[in-house]
């Protein structure tokens, strides 16, 4: 059975996720006690803010290394959400500090140089994604329609097989990556309606 | 495809209610805050504004209990202004679950504020909202104010908006004063101006009456955000409270 573990570590919006889990009935917890992690099946770990202040929260709580025991070695799914996609990557130029590199990448500032007007950063709104319709994660997703989008920075993923969708703004960006069971999502699914939803449902779908 | 233009209703909250104004004065009631992010929600709206228009004149600062409920509900993108006047506020409210924060009044008074938000809660994040009226024999001058009007500031807007950008704002929102509720159009003359200045992204609010005002301007200045206030809670010229969503 389904234990979604969203971590709510004072960054990103646990409540809309755990309101989305309530209407769509996913069995869930919201914590950053460590010693629930165990029960829980899959992780959600939302992301607002800067690089650095986020993974130092995530490393001085000691979530980090309980995240490498459950991910890591037990293999359970975590996606990372925003900041918390980037925090995925091996480090990011918005900071100093590693990140965890669960996902080869490196976080870097959107190239606008092919954007020939105005606006240029940060994409903000909805965008559309592309993608390979195959993967599990994007079953049921109106890839037209999209996802709201809120960055200047973005994954640059180093192994093009670890990129499942991308959007497009100046270049072609990835917004979901995924190596096995590490997922990371730019955009912000708890606030994309039913592609966001759908996304979710997804994700607890993997196994 | 590409990134779209977002279609945003602005709600503004008086107390624990949402009102409707017009030129920011005789405010009317028109409903529960939750009760229309409800609706919102089920017309999968691209993103929602929240202003209390109450929160800086009356000095009690933003309402986190209401704040913390609507954000729950919210499948949507928010953006929240009305009382934020130092960082701290801004991150505690973004802590919430909303996306923007929205400052006026305070970053008139103090512009550094903006920088100060940038780094707290990170660029994208922090909004400025830019309350425009027009003055002049031919009102042919635009004057900022705040205060719902009531206070005038020497800056030009377009001044303003430079300078809030470079200091780390994330969007501008233009709120024309004279235009708000009277559902005549956008003012395209101001917008263009502020555009040609400025690289971030902006929203403009203030007279759209019809999908076909806020298609004009997602023509013209897309991709862009096309605010509305009377469009999304009125019906029909006796302005009969019902919340509703339009898309060009």
């Amino acid at each position: 059975m389904v234990m979604l573990c969203i971590i709510d570590y004072g960054s990103g919006n646990v409540a809309a996720i755990a309101n989305i889990c309530d209407r769509e009935r996913i069995p869930y917890i919201i914590t950053d006690d460590l010693n629930q992690f165990e029960t829980a099946t899959h992780f959600l770990l939302p992301g607002v803010g800067a690089f650095d202040p986020t993974i130092i929260k995530l490393k001085e709580s000691g979530i980090l290394s309980a995240l490498e025991t459950e991910v890591m070695a037990k293999g359970k799914p975590i996606m990372g959400i925003c900041v918390g996609m980037h925090l995925l990557a091996n480090g990011s130029d918005e900071g100093d500090q590693p990140g965890l590199g669960w996902i080869p990448g490196h976080v870097t500032l959107i190239d606008t140089s092919e954007l020939h007007k105005p606006p240029h950063l940060p994409h903000m709104g909805w965008n559309s994604i592309a993608g390979d319709a195959t993967d599990p994660l994007l079953q049921g997703i109106d890839m037209d329609h999209g996802f709201y989008f809120l960055h200047s920075f973005y994954y640059d993923a180093a192994n093009p097989g670890d990129v499942v969708a991308t959007s497009t703004y100046g270049s072609v960006l990835p917004c979901i990556v995924r190596k096995g069971h590490v997922v990371g999502a730019q955009f912000h699914p708890e606030k994309s309606h039913s592609n966001g939803i759908r996304l979710i449902k997804n994700f607890v779908g993997l196994s | 495809m590409m990134l779209r233009s977002r279609i945003i209703p602005f709600l503004l909250l008086s107390g624990k209610g949402l009102v409707k104004t017009r030129k920011f004065e005789d405010p009317k009631y028109v409903g529960d805050p939750i009760n229309a992010v409800k609706i919102f929600n089920e017309k999968e709206v691209d993103e929602l504004t929240l202003l209390d228009i109450g929160a800086t004149a009356s000095g009690k600062g933003p309402d986190f209990d209401l704040l913390q409920d609507i954000a729950a509900e919210s499948r949507m993108p928010l953006c929240y202004g009305g009382g934020v006047d130092d960082a701290q506020t801004a991150a505690r409210i973004i802590a919430l679950g909303y996306e923007k924060v929205s400052v006026s009044h305070a970053a008139l008074e103090r512009p550094e504020l903006v920088r100060e938000m940038a780094a707290r809660v990170g660029r994208q994040s922090v909004v400025v909202t830019i309350d425009v009226k027009k003055e002049g024999i031919f009102g042919s001058n635009y004057r900022v104010t705040s205060l719902n009007a009531k206070q005038k500031h020497k800056i030009d807007p377009v001044a303003f908006a430079v300078q809030c950008a470079e200091l780390g704002a994330g969007e501008i929102v233009l709120n024309s004063v004279d235009r708000d509720g009277m559902m005549q159009g956008y003012d395209f003359e101001l917008a263009r101006k502020v555009r040609k200045a400025i690289t971030i992204p902006m929203t403009v609010v203030g007279g759209a009456a019809s999908v076909d005002d806020l298609r004009t301007l997602t023509d013209e200045m897309g991709p862009i955000g096309a605010g509305g206030g009377s469009l999304f809670v009125f019906k029909g010229k006796y302005r009969a409270v019902l919340i509703s969503y339009l898309r060009p």
